[in-house]
């Protein structure tokens, strides 16, 4: 071939678009569609909902499905933005950290479910007889599951970043702005990614939980497979759920492969490593898009728009700029601002003393209390018999690699799952054989959480290292001294991150757990969740503040007593290499 | 000449000091009262130990940290923040690893403001000076050590900077690898390539700063003062086996041997205050038998001991110390003689070695003898580690303390002479069998 012919080849290739810009530009204008018509739907007054009430035919579950899924995406962009303010905020100044650090602490343990009674008032209050306000209250649900994690994730990493490379972009006068977008965020993508894809997980739960709402007279049931499944279960319709579930299935599957497996493919390049790592992550929806031609050259003004954005010459405020600081902080500043926030704090407490003790009296308080502990008993109990069971199937499986290569994306899988689809299922079973609520509804609390403990541990003991499971198997240790002295400290710190997640994850279904019906027949375990989840019904503000409060308050010192000590004790002393 | 001179002094240092304060507090000083001035057209070397000061010098040169007094000026102004003109180029590299090699380079300009075309071109000069053609779009972590580096030169040079500041960039790369990029700096310097005036590099590599610079700082540490400064006039290309080279080296060797001999317990006036750089037992014993044995016979010149040993001046001046402290050798103008004491632990077995370290420890670090008449004291034989890390502060930083309680565990568990839980962190005469 003449170097000429190569030539125009070479340029007409550059701009033709090829077989996979045509597969490409299917699945993007496809995207836009449904989401415009998804954005119409909501404008549309509320009366139009009894207009069309949800209906069982499984014709319109692709609709209901796509509603459900536009209001997730809606509300992981929320917490993006809502991360990256936050976030900044706290780890450029420290006069704000000191409030906003405690404060993403103790909203990480708020039962979100229990928050729907006040922001579903708030949102229709917000946007009257309008579609749009019940949106927004759905969309906040999710959002108050998905923001806190990542949020941490985010601020812990800008706090964590780099001293050589914070030194670099200051050394080569880079504005605050630009070291943000430079430095900050892509050091923070990798963790910030893996906490958006658990906290989507989370999310499809919460979705599916917060479409159909009654707070006192108010129901409000917006299309989507949620409130679908509400219906289907007042009809006691099992087919109805067969079909919701499938559609459940796709939908995770989809999104999965179309959204996040592209998304964490293309952020391994943020990963902070200096050497290349053995195998990176792939995405055939990623290398598609990356095969595509035309549809590369029109995302370059994108890249370009990218660009002038990040080199914005803005700067942080003088007193926000990094941590080197030239003067001591002010002694006088810092009590003012300290000040301000303990009367700030005195103030809101009296308030909510003076709310609360107006109609609840302290025998309130102690059955609330009450109820909390038969709640923490009963998640207690579920997470040791989950460990139970999970942590050697797990580790059985980890071990080898080729099963833990195809089961692990099914426990991830099975994570993401909004369990409480199944729940009838299971009611259905209990009503059946006339079975004690009180115990048969607990398994219910970690049905869709205890996958978290399984793919914890299954990544714990694939990652347990070859040479110390040939020198145990050299030293001739097996039964019971393999597992303790072995494989169990091994994968403890994994265990114990998939243990705080799947407990956390408990609490929250307490409260769609612990009530159940099935038609007319209603079926309620008491505890905690049962308690709230009652006083929503009824429309009873002051309990339903009680009962979260009492809530935080168990999951906080849960967390500080039990897992934190743990979770430090492995890291300190358990974490391998 | 002289006035020209004058005119074109870039940076100048006068009586800089930096503190750092400390919980008891006294503050702890890194640097004291430092004189530096550095003009166009030449290499400045800083050389010391590490916690001699002078990667902070560099930083407050950088306008990464402030003095906490004296004057630090570029181009007759205070340095308050990272001045222009001036780039750095850093240890560990600091590139980073989700931009490729061209983007990184171009960082520097961009935040300069300059337009992309002229950013390109710029960029890929450098990139062609240093040798990167063909990695424009490699990302870091495809690269070896020594490439890394390289574009960590090419970010730093592509700003046309006139100082460039080096923070020991060759010692993360194996000897090979920073030989060549060594030369080929020296290379471009000397050809008149490199858009810069002047360069300040630290080392901590005695061969290095002659084999490179033009002058030389030595610093001797704690608190880190320049102790003397060396002109080096031998033409380049040096030769590393020239005997003026080899004649120079072995000059900043004693010189930096020298320092710390006052300071050093002859009398075991230091006390309980004296930062114990951590050095481990089995390092201390393969030093005495490598002394002991051929061709030393108990006594080396620690430049050729170096080279045997392939340890750095960080490596084995820590370790000639400690065998000084010890009492097991005695270091004088660049040399270490093994003592009577030292010759006999050579042809001792295990456990006779273990007491007579475990005497020497006894004798010569009060630190050990406080510990154990403490827990001699107590009746319940033991004491929380905190009890004298608190005393160990009021004379150090939190970090040298715990490098020496560090060190006194590690010791004092060797010569079994008490028993340490790192959980409790409680020193026990408890004997575990």
């Amino acid at each position: 071939m003449m170097l000429q012919d190569i030539r125009t080849t070479v340029l007409r290739d550059a701009v033709r678009p090829n077989v996979w810009d045509v597969v490409a530009l299917i699945i993007v204008v496809g995207a836009m569609v449904l989401i415009v018509y998804g954005g119409e739907q909501t404008t549309q007054p509320l009366s139009a909902l009894d207009v069309a009430p949800v209906s069982l035919d499984p014709a319109n579950l692709p609709l209901y499905a796509l509603r459900t899924t536009l209001r997730m995406l809606l509300a992981i962009v929320c917490s993006l933005v809502f991360t990256f303010v936050y976030a900044a905020l706290a780890a450029k100044s420290r006069r704000a950290e000191i409030v906003l650090i405690p404060l993403l602490d103790i909203l990480q343990s708020v039962p979100i479910l229990g928050f729907l009674t006040f922001t579903v008032v708030f949102f229709m209050n917000l946007f009257p007889g309008k579609v749009l306000g019940a949106e927004l209250a759905c969309v906040f649900a999710i959002f108050t599951s998905q923001a806190w994690n990542m949020t941490f994730s985010m601020y812990q990493s800008m706090r964590n970043v780099p001293k050589d490379l914070e030194e670099a972009t200051r050394s080569f006068h880079l504005s605050g702005w630009q070291r943000f977008w430079r430095l900050d965020v892509p050091y923070a993508m990798p963790g910030l990614i893996w906490n958006a894809m658990m906290s989507m997980s989370g999310g499809w739960f919460f979705v599916v939980a917060s479409e159909a709402i009654t707070v006192g007279n108010t129901t409000v049931t917006l299309p989507g497979i949620g409130s679908y499944v509400a219906l289907a279960i007042q009809q006691q319709d099992l087919a109805a759920i067969g079909a919701a579930l499938l559609t459940m299935l796709l939908v995770i599957t989809a999104y999965d492969q179309l959204l996040f497996r592209p998304i964490v493919a293309w952020a391994d390049k943020f990963r902070f490593e200096q050497t290349a790592s053995g195998n990176p992550p792939s995405s055939w929806m990623l290398d598609l898009f990356r095969r595509t031609r035309a549809l590369r050259k029109l995302s370059v003004p994108f890249a370009a728009l990218n660009r002038t954005f990040s080199n914005l010459r803005l700067n942080w405020p003088r007193a926000w700029s990094g941590p080197v600081r030239h003067a001591p902080p002010s002694q006088l500043v810092d009590g003012l601002w300290l000040a301000v926030v303990i009367v700030g704090c005195a103030y809101a407490g009296w308030k909510t003393y003076l709310y609360l003790s107006a109609t609840l009296a302290p025998a309130d308080i102690l059955a609330a209390i009450g109820y909390g502990l038969i709640t923490l008993v009963r998640v207690a109990v579920l997470i040791a018999l989950a460990s139970l069971i999970w942590v050697p199937v797990g580790v059985w499986i980890g071990l080898r690699p080729k099963l833990a290569e195809r089961i692990q994306p099914l426990a991830q899988f099975l994570a993401a799952f909004p369990a409480n689809l199944a729940f009838p299922v299971f009611v259905v079973l209990i009503v059946r054989y006339g079975l004690d609520a009180n115990v048969w509804l607990s398994p219910l609390m970690i049905l869709g959480t205890q996958w978290y403990i399984l793919f914890n541990v299954i990544a714990g003991a694939s990652a347990f290292p070859t040479d110390l499971r040939e020198a145990a198997a050299s030293l001739q240790l097996t039964g019971w001294r393999w597992w303790f002295k072995v494989v169990l400290p091994g994968v403890f710190p994994y265990y114990i991150t998939g243990a705080i997640t799947a407990s956390g994850g408990s609490w929250n279904a307490a409260i769609v757990a612990e009530v159940a019906s099935w038609g007319d027949t209603h079926l309620t375990a008491s505890g905690l969740g049962a308690y709230i989840a009652g006083a929503t019904e009824r429309g009873d503000f002051p309990r339903v503040v009680l009962g979260i409060a009492v809530m935080c308050l168990l999951v906080t010192l849960f967390n500080r007593l039990l897992w934190r000590p743990l979770y430090a004790f492995g890291e300190r002393r358990l974490r391998l290499g | 000449m002289r006035d020209q001179v004058k005119e074109t002094s870039l940076i100048e240092i006068k009586g800089v000091s930096r503190l750092f304060p400390k919980g008891s507090g006294e503050d702890l000083v890194v640097l004291e009262k430092v004189d530096l001035t550095i003009r166009a057209g030449e290499i400045v070397g800083l050389l010391g130990r590490s916690g001699s000061g002078k990667s902070t010098l560099l930083r407050i040169i950088a306008g990464l940290v402030s003095p906490s007094s004296g004057e630090a000026k570029c181009r007759g102004e205070i340095i308050a923040g990272p001045p222009r003109g001036v780039a750095m180029v850093f240890q560990s590299f600091a590139l980073f690893p989700w931009l490729t090699v061209l983007q990184n380079v171009e960082l520097g300009l961009e935040a300069l403001g300059i337009d992309s075309a002229e950013r390109r071109k710029r960029a890929l000069a450098a990139i062609d000076l240093i040798g990167l053609d063909g990695f424009e779009s490699a990302y870091p972590k495809e690269l070896s050590g020594g490439m890394r580096q390289r574009v960590g030169f090419a970010r730093a040079l592509v700003v046309h900077p006139d100082l460039l500041l080096m923070d020991e960039p060759f010692s993360a790369l194996d000897v090979l690898t920073a030989e060549t990029l060594r030369t080929d700096l020296v290379d471009l310097w000397t050809d008149g390539r490199l858009p810069i005036k002047s360069v300040l590099m630290v080392t901590h590599n005695i061969e290095e700063a002659v084999l490179m610079c033009d002058r030389v700082l030595v610093f001797s540490s704690n608190p880190g003062r320049v102790a003397a400064e060396f002109r080096i006039d031998l033409p380049h290309p040096r030769n590393r086996l020239d005997p003026a080279f080899r004649q120079l080296v072995d000059s900043l060797y004693a010189r930096m041997t020298q320092r710390p001999e006052p300071k050093l317990p002859s009398t075991a006036s230091a006390g309980v205050g004296m930062v114990l750089n951590h050095v481990s037992s089995n390092s201390i014993s393969g030093l005495i038998e490598t002394l002991a044995g051929e061709p030393y016979n108990g006594h080396a010149d620690l430049p050729v001991l170096a080279g045997h040993l392939q340890l750095e001046v960080d490596e084995i001046f820590p370790l000639a110390e400690a065998l000084q402290l010890l009492r097991f050798g005695q270091l004088s103008e660049g040399d270490l003689t093994l003592t009577e004491a030292g010759r006999r632990f050579a042809h001792l077995d295990t456990d006779e070695r273990k007491k007579l370290f475990a005497q020497h420890l006894m004798e010569n670090v009060p630190l050990m003898g406080l510990i154990r008449r403490v827990l001699d004291d107590r009746p319940a034989h033991a004491a929380p580690a905190a009890r004298f890390r608190i005393e160990l502060e009021d004379y150090m930083s939190e970090h040298y303390a715990d490098e020496t309680l560090h060190t006194i565990v590690s010791w004092g568990r060797y010569a079994e002479l008490f028993a340490y839980d790192e959980q409790s962190e409680t020193f026990s005469l408890e004997n575990p069998h």
